[in-house]
């Protein structure tokens, strides 16, 4: 068995294996809910009504959605340069953690705290990817290793500050920092109804994204390098130059992610801030075929699963890791039909 | 003498209606013929004729999708090279595939050797090898390392691990493409000995001269299909060019140079070598307005080294770059490209163009930064298509349009839009390495055409090439690279093909050095 590119794939396979994927997907996950005993178009119904079906469950999904619109659009930028960003999780606490110290250490009023603090968890997300780039560029450390490896020195350094310096002295004995005051949080957007403005940030960060990838030399470059850095080189484009931004562009939209947590939802920092966001976005990312308005819907699409499912294994005897089997199945699956739409299987 | 159809018992090898489709191409169209016992057959075409997929297909590396191949009368099961090879098939591919770390023992038993005591049979192979060496004339020491051979001893090593494995068809795909002119006369009586004993040889080339040479019978492909067939004593050289073309070849004739003043100079250079690439070993070089300098050489003998340093890749490490008598206070590809040097690359796959991107994103790769392709930053991709259009125009581009994938163009197409990109930003100097490589003539002689113009209109152009014909034709002056050294100058004329032979194969630079 091999592989034979194909020069010019048609819509039928462009469009058609994409859906044969999620078909297969669903194929997959109705196949562990009978085998759970359960009935699975009724499994799915209720991961529906629980992520879409009331009012409540919906912002759930929004709020969701939130950190993983940051965090697949980190990822999305980074692997449009073929810079591979394993590190979102890093960056997200760094981007936790400027933020609470700016809110909670410096005591300013919320409408000067607020701004800081965004801005000081772009800097600190952006600095967490400058170190891995630098080395990847200077010399040749492979970055996926680094950046990997950053997340569990920040998890760890999360850990040592909220048993130490940052434990909130009220806090009961539990490993957690001291509380955001109200008004150094983000408000909702509509007063009385739980969605903060976090989400909209995110809205037009995906769209900012988009623009910078498509209308400014930055882009035009951030995709040259990633599609042949060879011939960026030879064409004058500073490759090495191009990285370093994009990873300043890819740490700071993590980060965030880690800001509009705090700021937005939580108000404190934790060391379970991050269900493993950062990791969740390589696959939100890469659902979304790295377009960055399609993160905003396979985003929508992750979190709707989780919320779906939490609710659903309430109601029904099927237990919740199935929305983590879903979303592996549905990566496994749109990966391979990237794969057969730009190659067709042959045999011998 | 062979007959156009080889009797019966004489056929080794017979293609019967071949046809192999990828996509819209159709690279094989039913093609059929028969190679007999003891005959050199050329397979004669352009680059994109078809040549290298029929082989492919011969040889096991692709399933064909329809038609079938018999070797000795016994049908071969497609797409399995080992089946090709246990039937006595042996293919010395373009690029070698050697290990270079390893021996030439080594490299010709990879494979033959049991798991089981893989040692065992050593003294009797290095005898069997030494034997097949003294009997072809391949000279080669049996335990020197790969990594340490030159180009025309490795060729020598594939065809030794091709007839070690007792194969009695030998396919070789455009063996001269890198040798000098006296390795290729040392291979064609290699081939004739091999003739001599009973071997078939099947030789892929698109050089007439070889083919009239080395060949008994030649089989022209031309867009995928036989279009003709002819014995090489019964033709000429001329008619052959017209059935591989379809069309009668005209040369670009170019005018008197009318050489001006020197816009570039290398002053002593070196630069410093890369894994198995030479550097440049102290070269002088001056390009003049309005001149064409050829240089010769062959292949991995520094050209890339030049090539790199003049685009702007790679800076001296002795020596001074000069360009209108000033020494550029940096160096790098945008340098260069402000300093009016218009490159055209080598791979123009690799590093000319970017293929997933559209014809306008590739028409401004080199001027994306500033106007009019882009402002303050924001591109102006409606003035970005503009010039697409501009150059896809004037320069006779065949595309669906600016927004296809430049992956979707032939590579013809692929180096008008790269000549043209080159040419629209007015080029000073020009370096052109390899520009008409893997081209249909029509191309060819657009892009040579094109290359004389620029001349006239008062550029420098460096023409690198490993065809020693596209050198003479085009080059006023000509200079001779060979392991990181370059030759005196010659006028256009001054020295015969032979002589420039034996500066490539690195004779007479020992005064010069």
């Amino acid at each position: 068995m091999r592989l034979e590119p194909i020069p010019a794939p048609g819509p039928a396979r462009t469009l058609g294996l994409p859906a044969l994927a999620i078909a297969a997907t669903v194929a997959v996950a109705a196949l562990l809910a009978a085998l759970a005993g359960a009935n699975p178009l009724q499994t799915f119904g209720l991961i529906v009504k629980g992520a879409a079906g009331s009012r409540f469950a919906m912002l759930e999904t929004l709020n969701r959605a939130t950190p993983l619109i940051f965090t697949g659009l980190a990822v999305a930028v980074a692997f449009r340069a073929k810079l591979w960003n394993i590190g979102a999780e890093a960056q997200l606490y760094a981007g936790a953690l400027v933020t609470v110290v700016i809110g909670t250490q410096l005591g300013l009023p919320g409408p000067l705290a607020i701004p800081l603090m965004a801005l000081g968890a772009i800097l600190a997300g952006a600095l967490m990817l400058l170190g891995p780039v630098l080395l990847k560029t200077r010399l040749g450390v492979d970055e996926v290793v680094t950046t990997l490896l950053l997340n569990f020195i920040m998890a760890l350094f999360i850990s040592w500050l909220l048993e130490g310096p940052l434990k909130d002295p009220m806090g009961m004995g539990w490993p957690k920092s001291p509380a955001l005051p109200r008004d150094a949080r983000l408000p909702r957007i509509v007063e009385g109804l739980r969605l903060h403005w976090g989400f909209a940030m995110a809205l037009i960060c995906a769209a900012g994204v988009w623009l910078i990838q498509t209308r400014t030399t930055l882009g035009y470059e951030i995709r040259a390098v990633g599609q042949n850095p060879q011939a960026a080189r030879f064409a004058g484009i500073p490759v090495g130059r191009v990285l370093v931004k994009t990873a300043l562009l890819s740490g700071g939209l993590a980060a965030l992610a880690g800001f509009s947590e705090v700021a937005g939802l939580k108000g404190n920092l934790t060391s379970d801030l991050s269900p493993g966001f950062g990791y969740t976005g390589i696959v939100v990312a890469m659902l979304a075929l790295l377009h960055p308005l399609g993160v905003v819907v396979s985003a929508l699409f992750v979190a709707g699963i989780f919320v779906g499912a939490d609710s659903m294994s309430r109601a029904a005897e099927v237990p919740t890791y199935i929305a983590d089997i879903l979303l592996a199945a549905a990566l496994l699956f749109m990966v391979l039909a990237i794969l057969l739409t730009r190659f067709r299987l042959v045999r011998g | 003498m062979a007959t156009q159809d080889p009797a019966q018992g004489d056929t080794v090898l017979r293609l019967s209606g071949i046809t192999k489709r990828f996509g819209a191409l159709t690279a094989n169209d039913g093609i059929s013929f028969a190679l007999a016992r003891g005959e050199v057959v050329a397979l004669l075409g352009e680059n994109g004729a078809g040549k290298t997929t029929l082989m492919n297909i011969l040889f096991g590396h692709y399933t064909a999708d329809e038609g079938s191949v018999e070797v000795f009368g016994q049908p071969l099961p497609p797409g399995q090279p080992g089946a090709a090879l246990a039937a006595g098939v042996g293919m010395v591919h373009q690029h070698f595939t050697l290990a270079d770390n390893m021996t030439v023992l080594e490299n010709i038993l990879l494979g033959t050797e049991p798991l089981w005591r893989p040692r065992l049979g050593r003294p009797a192979a290095r005898r069997r090898v030494r034997a097949l060496a003294r009997d072809f004339g391949l000279a080669v020491r049996p335990d020197a390392r790969v990594g340490t051979l030159s180009v025309g001893e490795r060729q020598r090593v594939e065809i030794l691990k091709a007839l070690y494995r007792d194969a009695r068809i030998l396919i070789l795909d455009e063996p001269t493409a890198v040798l000098t002119p006296q390795e290729a006369e040392a291979l064609f009586l290699t081939l004739r000995k091999m003739v001599a004993q009973g071997l078939s040889v099947i030789f892929i080339s698109h050089k007439l001269h070889e083919v009239m040479a080395i060949a008994s019978r030649v089989l022209v492909l031309r867009h995928g299909r036989l279009v003709g067939e002819t014995a090489t004593a019964t033709t000429t050289r001329h008619a052959l060019a017209t059935m591989m073309v379809g069309a009668e070849i005209a040369a670009p004739a170019a005018a008197k140079a009318r050489p001006g003043n020197v816009l570039l100079r290398l002053e002593g250079v070196s630069t410093a070598p890369q894994g198995s690439r030479p550097g440049l070993r102290d070269v002088d070089l001056s390009l003049r307005a309005g001149q064409i300098l050829g240089l010769a050489g062959v292949s991995g003998n520094g050209q890339g080294a030049l090539a790199d340093l003049l685009s702007g890749l790679e800076t001296p490490v002795s020596g001074e770059l000069r360009i209108a008598g000033k020494a550029p206070a940096a160096w790098s590809p945008r340098e260069a490209l402000a300093a009016r040097i218009g490159r055209i690359p080598e791979d123009r796959h690799r590093t000319g163009t970017i293929a997933d991107f559209s014809l306008t994103e590739n028409a401004v790769l080199e001027s994306y930064a500033h106007a009019p392709a882009s402002r303050r930053g924001w591109m102006d991709w409606r003035a970005a298509r503009r010039d697409a259009e501009a150059i896809i125009a004037k320069y006779d581009v065949r595309c669906p349009g600016p927004e296809t994938r430049i992956r979707l163009l032939s590579g013809g197409n692929m180096q008008k839009l790269i000549l043209g990109r080159v040419l629209e930003a007015a080029p000073r100097i020009i370096l052109a390495n390899q520009p008409v490589r893997g081209l249909d003539i029509g191309a060819v002689t657009y892009v040579q055409k094109q290359l004389i113009a620029a001349r006239d209109g008062g550029a420098a152009v460096l023409l690198i090439s490993e065809d020693l014909d596209e050198i003479l034709t085009l080059s006023d002056v000509i200079r001779v690279i060979s392991d990181g050294r370059l030759s005196l100058e010659f006028a256009r004329g001054e020295k015969t093909p032979a002589e420039l032979g034996q500066w490539m194969a690195g004779q007479g630079f020992d005064h010069a050095a």
